[in-house]
């Protein structure tokens, strides 16, 4: 390998601290371990917490894939592929089913993931709580006890001000009945993916200095009421290119006249679903020929 | 210090800790899982299992206790170069490595405290046995239940009434490994 990094960029130190955190994170599903986080090669919003999370994790017998938003080629993607690739000389893939260690901001993807794979958050602010209470101090002694009143009543705010609860991002779970977890910034739709997967979900965030984990075959549950059921909602639309009615859409603007499209959020399901000759609404049409 | 010290480590570091921590992941993440985890060469009575665990978790932050048979000077002397572990008493480490009857009461380990839970120990046990057979297992990491060779059933039944609290544990035979975090119930066989 080359003489100019050190595996994966951190030192061994680094990582051996970072892979204590980690396997306390797992034997604590949802609790949030602090760690001493690094400063990396990138900027805090580039999710410096889940490329340390990654770096700590990968070997070189792993198929890295690394999506932003769903997408593989936006420029933080396409950056943090690139680093582990020069850095871990891992192989790399935009194919869910053949990766082995996925980096995620702010989706999980539609296809199932399985035993064996890793998939790693970049998470901005861990802390369910600390739009609620700003101290530190605080929110580890509610946590503690798990005194999570103060979520309920902020949630049931939301029902009275707007009928329904509002959040549709980072929406707040419980973790195998003890944790009260962020799960970072996802839509909610992809909330029911976060619990009883085969797969290990690990959670990092730089700034905050914070590692966590949703072990395999995990309980993990959205907040909500008896009477305010919590639903993974979506656009009630079908993709454009793919037809799919299932799976979370971004909208697009096509056209300076008001003209959008519904398409999915996840390119390589999207993608995938082209291949196999499914179409939308706006697919091209086919050749006559 | 023993000559043998200074042999039986990782010939490249950084690679065999990548895979050595996976292994590490990989029962801890499923409770039961038992993986091969070769790499370590470290001197008797430490195994290389036991040993692979500490050349990839352990350091000058990480205080290590050794009981019985492992607080030999040709295990602490290779702990010490290899790692650079501080060796402790039971009540300070973050680390253990014994037999199960030489940890026992395990009791006198780190369990975290409510505010900071991952300030726990974690326990490697030498056995001579371990096998996907014995005490039941359910819980995180579990799709139904698994079933693990324990040393004992009480003592786990014990700790995971302590949770968020309580230690965790590798068990390590040969060059062979499994785990459970405090987070898995432990039933009767
Ligand atoms: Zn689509």
């Amino acid at each position: 390998m080359s003489n100019h990094y050190n595996f994966a960029y951190l030192d061994e130190q680094t990582k051996r601290m970072i892979r204590r955190a980690i396997l306390k994170g797992v034997a604590v599903p949802g609790y949030q371990v602090p760690f001493a986080s690094r400063e990396m090669p990138m900027p805090y919003g580039w999710g410096t917490g889940g490329v340390q999370v990654t770096a700590a994790c990968l070997t070189p017998e792993d198929r890295l894939k690394v999506i932003d938003q769903g997408a593989d080629d936006t420029t933080n993607a396409v950056s943090i592929r690139k680093f582990f690739q020069r850095t871990a000389e891992v192989a790399v893939t935009e194919h869910t089913a053949e990766a082995t260690v996925i980096q995620t901001r702010h989706r999980i993807p539609e296809r199932p993931l399985t035993a064996g794979q890793i998939l790693v958050y970049q998470v901005p602010i861990p802390e369910p709580l600390r739009f609620l209470e700003p101290r530190e101090t605080e929110t580890r002694r509610m946590h503690a006890l798990e005194d999570y009143g103060l979520m309920h009543v902020k949630l049931y705010e939301d029902i009275a001000r707007n009928g329904a609860i509002a959040t549709s991002y980072a929406y707040p779970v419980k973790v195998e009945g003890r944790y009260v977890m962020d799960p970072s910034p996802i839509p909610k739709f992809d909330n029911p993916k976060l619990s009883g997967t085969p797969a290990l979900q690990l959670f990092g965030a730089g700034r905050e200095q914070r590692i966590y984990a949703i072990p395999p075959f995990t309980e993990v549950i959205s907040l909500d009421f008896e009477d305010y059921p919590f639903e993974a909602t979506k656009a009630p639309h079908a993709c454009d290119l793919c037809g799919d009615g299932g799976s979370y859409l971004d909208e697009v603007i096509t056209d300076d006249a008001g003209g959008r499209m519904f398409v999915c959020s996840d390119t390589d399901h999207c993608a995938s679903r082209q291949a196999a000759g499914h179409r939308g609404r706006l697919s091209p049409q086919e050749d006559a020929a | 210090m023993t000559p043998d010290a200074m042999t039986g480590g990782f010939a490249d570091a950084p690679i065999q800790s990548a895979k050595g921590f996976r292994a590490i992941l990989e029962v801890l993440s499923r409770p039961g899982t038992i993986v091969a985890a070769p790499g370590a060469q470290p001197p008797a009575p430490l195994s290389p299992a036991a040993g692979l665990a500490a050349l990839v978790l352990f350091d000058g932050t990480t205080p290590v206790h050794l009981a019985g048979r492992h607080d030999c000077s040709a295990v602490r002397d290779w702990l010490t170069f290899q790692t650079g572990a501080p060796l402790v008493g039971a009540g300070e480490a973050m680390f253990a490595i014994g037999d199960w009857s030489a940890l026992s009461p395990v009791t006198r380990f780190a369990i975290g405290t409510p505010e900071y839970p991952d300030r726990a120990a974690t326990l490697i046990v030498e056995t001579d046995r371990l096998a996907a057979e014995g005490a039941l297992l359910r819980g995180p990491g579990i799709a139904r239940t698994a079933r693990l060779s324990l040393p004992e059933i009480a003592a786990f039944r014990a700790n995971r009434a302590l949770f968020p609290l309580g230690f965790d544990t590798l068990f390590t035979c040969g060059d062979r490994l499994a785990g459970l975090p405090r987070s898995t119930i432990v039933e009767g066989a």
